[in-house]
């Protein structure tokens, strides 16, 4: 049997642009990594009890790691966020191009926001300002259309549509209630 | 005197236990391995050596038994059985080049020594197998387990497990000197008792987790430890080696069970593993060690080339580049905990030369020692030879 690398290793492919290779480490975990356009690889590592090492390769060396930061559940949702969001942002500000005047923002619900485990519906957000919450993005994944009665915690961030007045106001309703 | 002798053997097992824990943080003091240090406390306090302990030998030496036993069950846990199945298919050219580059100075020189066939094979043993346990640390110490190399390096760790599985019990059946065809039916026996176990686990290993698994610690630990010392001796009785038989328990435990396991049963692995170093450098005596030193020294020289030869040869099939290469290679020089029980198991049966007692605790603590070393420098080794800069360390 030939040992090249497609026999070891398992590739997911997101969108069909990227090629995420999949690798078990025996008694540790499994590597999950890709290579960068400058040809270093990033990626995780997900251990066997839980914990996650996000690891990125040398410029000169991709075989070699320049950094393995081992992240929290926590920190790696948070990061996840930080990435997948404005992603996100960007893709629904070009659907709307064709519609002046309508906007797409990132709202966090941050720690003292007053409706940390309260539901979309108690901020009454369309009849106060007009603005749609079309998606929320908690933990590195997105939660589309999320109904009235979805609770929202610190942490998430909120995909909102609406006119560049209504999201200053909403920003406003979600800080300060 | 029942209470004199009783104060005295906790007297000298507190000296011995106390003296280790200060070569345990010598150890880490200068980053190395324990185990070297804790066969030169044997060496000291056995026989020949500076202080001569009597009263302790019959709790040191079954304690010294249970120290492999939860050596081979812990690494039993770090596996499961399909892991090692993937691990086999993927490997095993790897693995066969491993054996025979590593193996063959080892039984050469117990050839040319003149100490005939068995002490080859246990010699054979000695060279070839890599310490698992040495390795994971440095691989974990140099912050190496993302690197593309190490799932080279573990799939070699990996078969080279899989192949003590089968080595053990021959040994075992080598060493008592029965005749060619009793011994060929003992191997065989203990070969299809392995592959059932393995099969067995893969397929029902949830259920051994489910019956050995507990919320309580106490209790969690009781039933591990028991059935551990159980399955040991049954297989001990059936010659395939105790230390073969806890490391298929080890395999058939998986999940949450073999996690809470590990971390259970560590401390007490910890504590019997160090008796177990002891206990071997005890039963060597010091005397016998400078005149196979310069054998020890030039085994470990060509050891450490055959396996970075090994290591070089399977990461460049991998497509790893030079510097890879290098350090798949050099990770794998630590031999440590296995070739000590080779050697233990060959010295307890008394079938072989008893210089070679002390040919393999020279060895092992040369190359226990040389092995993180090597990991260390092999990159900016190879940096300076190929005369490319070292890399900028990151902000």
């Amino acid at each position: 049997m030939p040992l090249t690398a497609p026999a070891r290793t398992r590739h997911l492919s997101y969108g069909g642009r990227v090629n995420v290779e999949v690798t078990p480490l025996p008694g540790i975990g499994v590597r999950k990594d890709f290579a960068l356009r400058t040809g270093q690889r990033i990626g995780v590592i997900n251990h066997r009890d839980g914990a996650i090492e996000l690891i990125i390769s040398r410029a000169d060396d991709p075989d070699a790691c320049v950094a393995s930061i081992p992240l929290t559940v926590d920190e790696s949702a948070t990061l996840g966020n930080l990435l997948g969001a404005p992603q996100l942002v960007a893709q629904l500000t070009e659907e709307h191009k064709d519609l002046p005047g309508i906007q797409t923002k990132q709202l966090p619900i941050e720690d003292n926001s007053p409706y940390d485990g309260r539901t979309l519906g108690d901020t009454q957000m369309r009849t106060r300002t007009s603005v749609s919450v079309v998606a929320v993005m908690r933990a590195g994944q997105v939660h589309p259309s999320p109904g009235p009665d979805y609770t929202f915690t610190s942490g998430d961030l909120l995909v909102a549509v609406g006119t560049s007045e209504g999201l200053g106001a909403a920003a406003k309703v979600l800080k300060n209630g | 005197m029942e209470a004199d002798n009783t104060a005295l053997s906790l007297i000298q097992l507190g000296a011995v236990f106390f003296s280790l824990g200060v070569l345990g943080r010598l150890a880490q003091r200068v980053g190395m391995s324990p185990i070297p240090l804790y066969l030169l406390g044997g060496l000291a306090f056995g026989n020949g050596g500076v202080i001569e302990l009597g009263n302790i030998e019959e709790f040191t030496h079954l304690a010294a038994e249970i120290g492999v036993v939860l050596l081979l069950l812990m690494l039993g846990l770090e596996y499961t059985a399909t892991e090692l199945f993937t691990g086999l298919q993927r490997s095993w050219l790897a693995g066969l080049v491993d054996i025979v580059l590593n193996a063959t100075p080892g039984a050469a020189l117990a050839l040319l020594l003149g100490w005939g066939p068995t002490a080859a094979f246990v010699m054979g043993g000695i060279t070839y197998i890599s310490s698992s346990g040495i390795i994971a640390k440095i691989l974990n110490d140099l912050g190496r387990t993302g690197n593309r190399e190490t799932p080279v390096v573990l799939s070699i760790l990996v078969f080279e497990d899989l192949v003590m599985a089968a080595y053990l019990p021959t040994l075992t059946a080598v060493l008592g000197g029965i005749s060619l065809l009793a011994g060929l039916r003992a191997v065989g026996i203990s070969l299809f008792v392995v592959t059932v176990v393995l099969v067995v686990a893969m397929r029902y290993g949830r259920y051994v987790s489910a019956v050995l698994f507990s919320e309580d610690r106490e209790i969690f630990l009781l039933k591990l430890l028991g059935s551990a010392l159980l399955v040991a001796g049954v297989a001990a009785a059936m010659q395939v080696s105790a230390a073969v038989g806890a490391f298929l328990l080890g395999i058939a435990i998986a999940g949450p069970a073999a996690r809470s396991a590990t971390r259970v049963l560590e401390p007490l692995r910890d504590l019997f593993a160090a008796i177990f170093f002891v206990v071997f450098g005890l039963n060597t005596d010091p005397r016998d060690i400078p005149p196979v030193l310069a054998f020890a020294v030039v085994l470990a020289v060509v050891t450490t080339i055959t396996k970075v030869a090994t290591g070089w040869w399977a990461a460049r099939r991998q497509g790893i580049g030079p510097l890879g290469r290098a350090r798949a290679g050099a990770s794998l020089i630590a031999r440590g905990e296995f070739s000590i029980i080779i050697a233990g198991l060959a010295v307890s049966a008394g079938a072989v030369e008893a210089r070679l007692a002390a040919l393999a605790t020279t060895y092992v603590l040369i190359m226990a020692a040389l092995g993180p070393i090597a990991a260390r420098v092999v990159e900016p080794a190879v940096r300076a030879i190929r005369g490319t800069p070292a890399p900028k360390p990151a902000q």
